[in-house]
C-alpha cells in the first residue's frame, strides 16, 4: 500500500506574531516552527497502518520554503519512508487550491492508496487543501475523521457537531483529513532520528509543478481590536492574586 | 449580490444554525433563496425560495450526491455568493462545490465589508481581510458570527429537487456519545484546565482551585484528548455547552469552538501568560501570569 501524508510546517501558535510589511500575513523571522498539529495526527495514523500491515511505504510531502525540511525530517523520525519537499519561497500567500494544485499534480500518477491530512492548519485554518486534493484527482475524501480502522476496507468515524460522529466505509483511493484526538502521535526516538538522517529527501521545485492563478487576494493582515470589556491586570504574581478576589467578590456572587 | 445559502438539516430535523445563513442574507439584503437536503415535516421559517431535495432519499451526508445537487441549483439561480455554515457539513462541502465551479473559497468568515471577507488566523489570533478574485465566489460563515434571523415573515417557496448519482462513500450511520456522568451545565463554578497547564502532572493544581471554589474541573479539547483529564470534563462545540455564575479558564489560548462552548458564563476570569489569546475576547478579566505559579496562590489565599 502506497500512503501519501501532506504536512505544513507552522509557527507557535503562542508566538508574539508580527505583521509584515505588505500587511499580507505574519513576519516569519523570529518565529520557532513546528509541524502543524493536525498533521501530526496524520503522520501517526500512516505510521501505525504500516505498523498493522506488512508493505506500506509512506512517502511525507510538505509545500514551502526551505525551513520546512526540518518538519520533513522529524516526520521520516517518527516512521515515514520518504520525504518529499516541494519548494517555494512563496507559499505563504498562495492559497488552499493553488497549494492542492501542487500536491495533486505531483500525486497523479503516483497511485497512492491513502492520502492524509490534517484537517486544517493552525496559521490559515482554510480546511481546504485536503479536500480540493480529492476533487482535482477525482478520488474519495473523507473530512475530520476521528477514528480510523482498517481490515480489508477503511472504516472511519467523522467528527460532527455536539459528540456525534458519522460512520463510513470507503474503499481506496482515499483523501482522508484528520481531526485532533484521532490517536497519541509518537515523539521520534533517538536511533530513529538517527535512522530517518539516511532516509530519501528530495527536493522538487514548485515551478516544475502545474501551478494556478490564486483565486483571492489578502487585502490586510492585522491584529483585531481589543473589545476594551476584557481587564487586563498585570504584575506581582501574589499581588495579582489579591486584586482577583477583590474583584471577584465585588462583580460576583460566588465569594 | 444575489446569495444561495445552503441549509443543515441532521437526523430529521432543521439545525439552527441555519437561521444564521437567514441573518447572513439578511444583512447584505439580498432576497432569500435556500437549497438544503432536508425533510419538508420541518423546513426553516423565511420569506423566500427553498429547494429541498429529501434526505430519506439521498441521505444526510453524501457528499458527492449534496455536491452534485448544490451544483445544479447553482446552474440554475446563478448566484454570486453560495454560503454554508463553517460546520463539519460546510467545510467538507464548500472545497468541493468551489472547485468544480473554479471559484475561490472563503473559510469562517466572520465579518462582511465591502465586498471583503475578514477570516480568522492562526487560532483566531489575528485576521485576514481578503478579496475574490472570481466571478462567484463560496464561503463557510462562523457559526456566531452574524446574528440569526429566526422570525422573519412568511413562508419559503418550495421547490422539491432531485437527482441520481452514486456515492464514493458508504454512510453506516452515527454514533452519539455516551452519556456522561459528569453534567457540567449545571455547575455555578467551572476552572478548565487548558493547554498552558503543561502536562497531566499538573492538573491537581487545578483541580485544587476548583475544590477550594466548590466547583468543577473543566477541560479544553487539547487537555480531553490528551487524556489528562476525562472526556466528559470537555467544554466547547464537541463537549459541553455551559453558562456558569463564574468560569476561570486556566491557560486556555481560547479557540473557536471552546469559546462557542463557555462564552455564556457570567464571567469569566482567564489566567494566561498570553495577552492576545483569543480567551480576552469573551473574558471580563485576563490576568497575565503563567497558571502554575499562580494558581497555587490564588488556591492559597481563598482560604
Amino acid at each position: 500500500m502506497k500512503i501519501l501524508v501532506c504536512i505544513k510546517q507552522v509557527p507557535d501558535m503562542e508566538s508574539k506574531f508580527k505583521v509584515n510589511a505588505q500587511n499580507n500575513w505574519f513576519d516569519e523571522n523570529d518565529l520557532a516552527y513546528r509541524i502543524n498539529e493536525y498533521d501530526e495526527y496524520a503522520i501517526e495514523q500512516a505510521v501505525q497502518l504500516k505498523e498493522q500491515l506488512s508493505d506500506v511505504d509512506i512517502t511525507v510531502l510538505s509545500v514551502g520554503p526551505n525551513r520546512v525540511k526540518e518538519a520533513l525530517k522529524k516526520a521520516l523520525a517518527m516512521g515515514c519512508d520518504r520525504a518529499i519537499h516541494i519548494e517555494d519561497e512563496e507559499s505563504y500567500i498562495k492559497d488552499s487550491s493553488q497549494i492542492a494544485s501542487l500536491i495533486a499534480d505531483f500525486s497523479k500518477d503516483k497511485e497512492f492508496d491513502i492520502i492524509f491530512t490534517g484537517m486544517q492548519s493552525q496559521d490559515r485554518g482554510s480546511a481546504q487543501v485536503g479536500v480540493i486534493i480529492s476533487e482535482l484527482l477525482n478520488i474519495a475524501c473523507v473530512s475530520t475523521i476521528a477514528d480510523f480502522e482498517y481490515n480489508d476496507s477503511i472504516t472511519v468515524k467523522r467528527e460532527l457537531e455536539g459528540g456525534l460522529k458519522s460512520i463510513i466505509k470507503v474503499d481506496t483511493p482515499v483523501v482522508l483529513t484528520c481531526q485532533l484526538g484521532l490517536n497519541t502521535p509518537r515523539y521520534p526516538t533517538l536511533p530513529n532520528i538517527m535512522k530517518a538522517k539516511k532516509k530519501e529527501l528530495l527536493t522538487i521545485d514548485s515551478l516544475e509543478l502545474s501551478s494556478t492563478d490564486s483565486l483571492n487576494e489578502t487585502l490586510n493582515f492585522y491584529y483585531p481590536e481589543k473589545s476594551g470589556a476584557c481587564l487586563i491586570l498585570e504584575g506581582d504574581t501574589s499581588e495579582l492574586a489579591d486584586k482577583l478576589i477583590t474583584i471577584l467578590k465585588e462583580k460576583t456572587s460566588v465569594l | 449580490m444575489k446569495l444561495l445559502l445552503v441549509g443543515e438539516y441532521r437526523e430529521n430535523k432543521l439545525l439552527d444554525v441555519t437561521y444564521d445563513l437567514i441573518g447572513f442574507a439578511d444583512k447584505l439584503e439580498s432576497e432569500k433563496v435556500m437549497v438544503a437536503i432536508g425533510y419538508e415535516s420541518d423546513v426553516p421559517k423565511f420569506d423566500g425560495k427553498l429547494y429541498l431535495a429529501d434526505a430519506n432519499e439521498l441521505g444526510e451526508y453524501n457528499p458527492s450526491t449534496h455536491k452534485q445537487l448544490i451544483l445544479d441549483v447553482i446552474e440554475k439561480e446563478n448566484p454570486d455568493l453560495i454560503v454554508f455554515i463553517h460546520s463539519s457539513f460546510g467545510w467538507d462541502l464548500a472545497p468541493r462545490v468551489a472547485t468544480s465551479l473554479k471559484a475561490t473559497q472563503l473559510t469562517e468568515v466572520v465579518e462582511y465589508k465591502d465586498n471583503s471577507f475578514i477570516v480568522p488566523s492562526c487560532n483566531s489570533k489575528l485576521r485576514r481581510e481578503l478579496k475574490s478574485k472570481t466571478s462567484k465566489t463560496v464561503i463557510t460563515i462562523q457559526a456566531g458570527a452574524f446574528t440569526p434571523l429566526y422570525d422573519s415573515v412568511g413562508v419559503p417557496e418550495i421547490e422539491n429537487i432531485s437527482i441520481s448519482t452514486t456515492s464514493d462513500i458508504n454512510f453506516v450511520g452515527y454514533e452519539k456519545a455516551e452519556e456522561k456522568g459528569l453534567d457540567l451545565t449545571k455547575a455555578e463554578i467551572i476552572v478548565t484546565a487548558g493547554r498552558g497547564v503543561g502536562k497531566k502532572d499538573n492538573i491537581p493544581i487545578i483541580q485544587a482551585l476548583a475544590d477550594k471554589f466548590g466547583g468543577e474541573l473543566g477541560a479544553s479539547r487539547p487537555v480531553a484528548d490528551n487524556e489528562w483529564v476525562d472526556q466528559s470534563h470537555q467544554v466547547g462545540t464537541t463537549g459541553q455547552t455551559v453558562s456558569p455564575k463564574l468560569y476561570v479558564a486556566c491557560g486556555v489560548s481560547g479557540a473557536i469552538q471552546h469559546l462557542a462552548g463557555m462564552k455564556k458564563s457570567e464571567f469569566i476570569v482567564a489566567i494566561n501568560t498570553d495577552k492576545d489569546a483569543p480567551i480576552s475576547e469573551v473574558a471580563d478579566i485576563l490576568v497575565v501570569a503563567d497558571v502554575l505559579q499562580f494558581v497555587p496562590i490564588l488556591t492559597n489565599k481563598l482560604s
